[in-house]
């Protein structure tokens, strides 16, 4: 037995040779940070494409618009330090601080009509366009006053300019926003490793108060189990939205890491086709309800760290109300409705899901519900292309799973051609009345209104918000708990 | 040989643009559009067929196609569709990757295969060559994303020696360049490992067996001396045939191992590109890989050619 041993020798000094590698890597100074997050964005306009991440990682960081939300989801001053409004409310006056892009030019009015007047022309492939839809004229009576003029009243419209999409861009920069964005936010970009890490560093010019980290690198990791791994072995000082639900036990365990539970305005709801049989009968969606425990689908698909909602409404807003009480979960009662509109035997119908682990394994339960009242439901899992050629664009589904990320986003069930059908006077004359409402409680009174409309049609099936899982080394304060925009602004940030 | 050789070559990119085309029909066919995946579920249909526009996408497929095919000779293969970069960039970018990765994982495989098989077949049915056997029976049945999480819980996790996964580049520091690389490439090597290892103890068992095997031993070589100087290297032939062979597995593997490391490799970029639909990436990427294949087994079969006179003749 001597030889192979001796034999065995090779590789071993091999492997040894290649252990030496393996040295641990030097601790990191405190004013950096690695913060990791799920997607990577494919660009970095965020006035050229809608995906989230994107704006995970420009939002307030490399980009800013004349107004911004805070972690509260609430308003405040950007790049316009003040603003003012006629008594018509038609008139809108900012006025801008001293800022510079990271190119060195100042930031003007001039400006802020070219990123306007960029963001609705013809060949725009801005996803937000509806902010500007009201805007009739922009004027630039001096350098650091911009005067906006709207067609109409309209609510919301300071907040739609609080939007990445509204970003404030040069036009001597914006041709390369996409791949090396110029902006004006307190970091400025460096680097991007695509497929793996993006580094950005502080903007010394920036007209805030000086950040804490003076550089950060976003690192992209998309496979759950990846993240707890790159998160147990020190390579993430953070990641801002974990994936990996069942690992949170785990990784609260952990006396190195802090983790948050928070909220995304991802309302998750089963999507109903109120256009076709038998779903267009209420008393069908009705039944529907009734058979489903949100509870428990929030247990299974997001090992219940998600909040469970009644409409189509996220909690983090002050219109928001609690109708998770409607319907509670009553099969004799919903076999009975069933029975009412003409299926005492229930049907057939097809489930299709989009890919998230949300959405597949709220399916599986879904799915199972349902069946106690006869609906049986085929599952049929798509891929995102198809699910958006085949459910959003074509309308072909009879129920789908999916999460509505945007903010404020109930006014898709005003729209006409929405896929999953849904027509109501009532509902189109009360969002009406938000984008008309004078005073702030009359607005919040027309939100409540929808509300209280589409869970009355249950139009659809409303499960649960998204939930946020913010991981962090401890020490590491002023992330986003929630997150009303998707968002890391990392002037707040700091080690302690 | 001239023929034969302009014969093969022929044949060679004929099977490429077949390759090519049924790519890009296959790609026509799939539902979905770029232009609408990008801009998600609340943008404008006027935003949507701009960016189509902006894509080339409203052009005729024949044109694009002919287009794409030229792209090769060109080095113009296009924009991405999500990065709005060039493709040909962006793939010579994961190349940086996922080549060193390969052939760290080739020279891993090589060193533990060969030597493992050669020791193994030296002591054949011995408790040396059970164990060994055992070993590669292990190791051929573990998937490599699964090793791969393991080596990942004891290296990066347990001992904290090496990162858990992602590439910072080799520009940033070659040094952590290659760490990262390390345990990526242990786990894509174990299968191939074992397989060589296999293959190596039976050749080397054939060929142990030999009249000149036993003629080195009767002019008064040791047993080791003789394996070193006159079996291996007999025994080695059809080991890098079957290595020729495998580099294709190896290639599937990289895609795997990548996704779990997070690396930014080419097998990443595929499966990134099938996720947002980036139909000019995918297409590329594919052919890549198509290429790769055939060119590597063109060359296995060449090699074939030249050593062998019969095969010129015979099947030309």
């Amino acid at each position: 037995m001597m030889k192979p041993i001796r034999r065995l020798a090779g590789p071993a000094i091999l492997a040894l040779g290649l252990a030496h590698l393996a040295l641990p890597a030097a601790a990191q100074p405190r004013d950096a940070l690695t913060l990791c997050q799920t997607l990577e964005p494919p660009i970095l306009d965020p006035s050229g494409g809608a995906a989230a991440a994107i704006r995970e990682v420009t939002y307030g960081n490399i980009f800013e618009g004349l107004v911004a939300y805070d972690r509260n989801g609430k308003v405040v001053p950007a790049l316009a330090r003040e603003w003012s409004t006629s008594v018509d409310g038609l008139v809108w006056q900012f006025r801008l601080r001293p800022a510079r892009f990271h190119d060195g030019s100042a930031v003007t009015a001039a400006d802020v009509k070219f990123s306007f007047e960029r963001a609705v022309a013809p060949d725009s492939k801005n996803a937000q366009k509806w902010i500007f839809e009201p805007i009739a004229a922009i004027a630039t009576p001096a350098p650091d006053l911009v005067e906006i003029t709207l067609k109409s009243f309209t609510a919301d419209f300071l907040d739609g300019l609080a939007m990445g999409d509204a970003t404030i861009f040069s036009a001597a920069s914006v041709g390369k926003a996409a791949t090396e964005p110029v902006g004006t936010g307190p970091y400025r970009f460096v680097r991007w490793q695509r497929g793996d890490r993006l580094l950005l560093e502080r903007n010394d010019n920036w007209w805030g108060p000086k950040p804490a980290l003076k550089s950060a690198t976003f690192r992209f990791i998309s496979d759950p189990q990846a993240q707890v791994s790159a998160l147990l072995a020190g390579d993430c000082d953070a990641h801002t939205n974990l994936g990996a639900h069942e690992a949170v036990a785990q990784l609260r365990a952990d006396p190195r890491l802090a983790v948050t539970i928070g909220r995304t305005e991802g309302e998750t709801i089963v999507a109903i086709n109120n256009a076709k049989a038998p779903f267009s009968d209420v008393r069908v969606r009705q039944a529907m309800a009734m058979a489903v425990d949100r509870r428990l689908v929030n247990e299974g698909a997001v090992s219940g760290l998600g909040t469970p909602i009644g409409s189509h409404f996220s909690p983090n807003h002050p219109a928001y109300l609690d109708l998770t009480a409607e319907r509670p979960v009553d099969l004799a009662k919903a076999k009975a409705l069933l029975a009412a509109a003409g299926y005492p035997n229930g049907f057939a119908a097809t489930l299709r899901l989009p890919p998230p682990a949300y959405a597949r394994r709220s399916g599986e339960i879904i799915a199972a519900m349902l069946g106690q009242i006869g609906i049986r439901a085929t599952i049929e899992p798509l891929e995102w292309p198809q699910w958006l050629e085949r459910v959003f664009r074509n309308k072909d589904f009879d129920m789908t799973i999916v999460a509505h990320v945007e903010p404020l986003d109930v006014n898709i069930y005003a729209r006409d051609t929405y896929y999953f059908g849904y027509q109501s006077p009532a509902v189109k004359e009360a969002y009406a009345r938000t984008k008309t409402a004078r005073t702030e409680p009359e607005r919040l009174e027309a939100f409540r209104a929808i509300q209280r409309q589409i869970t009355e049609d249950q139009v659809n099936l409303f499960l649960f918000m998204l939930p946020k899982i913010t991981v962090a080394r401890k020490g590491l304060t002023g992330l986003w708990p929630n997150w009303p925009v998707p968002a890391n602004p990392l002037a707040e940030l700091r080690w302690e | 040989m001239v023929l034969f050789l302009i014969k093969r070559l022929v044949g060679l990119v004929l099977t490429l643009l077949f390759a090519a085309l049924v790519i890009f029909l296959v790609l026509e066919i799939l539902p979905g559009d770029p232009a609408a995946m990008m801009m998600g579920v609340s943008a404008t249909p006027e935003s949507v067929a701009a960016l189509r526009a902006e894509l080339g996408l409203d052009r005729p497929a024949a044109a694009r196609f002919l287009e794409w095919l030229g792209g090769f000779f060109t080095g113009q293969l296009g924009l991405s569709y999500t990065y709005r970069v060039p493709v040909a960039g962006l793939i010579a970018e994961r190349l940086a990757v996922t080549v060193p990765l390969s052939l760290l994982a080739l020279g891993l495989a090589v060193a533990f295969g060969v030597t493992l098989g050669t020791l193994a077949a030296a002591h054949a049915h011995r408790r040396a060559d059970l164990i060994i056997m055992g070993m590669t029976q292990l190791g051929l049945a573990i998937p490599n994303f699964w090793f791969g999480i393991l080596l990942v819980l004891v290296f990066a996790i347990g001992l904290g020696w090496l990162p858990a996964g992602g590439f910072p580049g080799w520009a940033a520091d070659p040094m952590l360049a290659s760490r990262a690389l390390l345990l990526p490439a242990i786990a894509l090597a174990l299968p191939q490992a074992a397989s060589l290892a296999r293959i190596t103890r039976s050749t080397m068992l054939e060929t142990l067996s030999e009249d000149y095997i036993r003629t080195a031993r009767a002019k008064g070589l040791s047993r080791s001396q003789t394996i070193r100087r006159h079996a291996l290297r007999n025994a080695l032939i059809p080991v890098l045939t079957i290595l020729g062979l495998q580099f294709s597995f190896l290639l599937a593997g990289t895609i795997v191992v990548e996704n779990v490391f997070a690396l930014p490799g080419l097998g990443r970029l595929l499966i990134q590109a099938i996720g947002g639909h980036d139909l000019i990436l995918i297409k590329s990427l594919v052919l890549f890989y198509v290429a790769t294949a055939i060119l590597v087994n063109g060359a296995v079969d060449l090699a074939y050619g030249l050593a062998d006179p019969r095969l010129r003749v015979g099947r030309a």
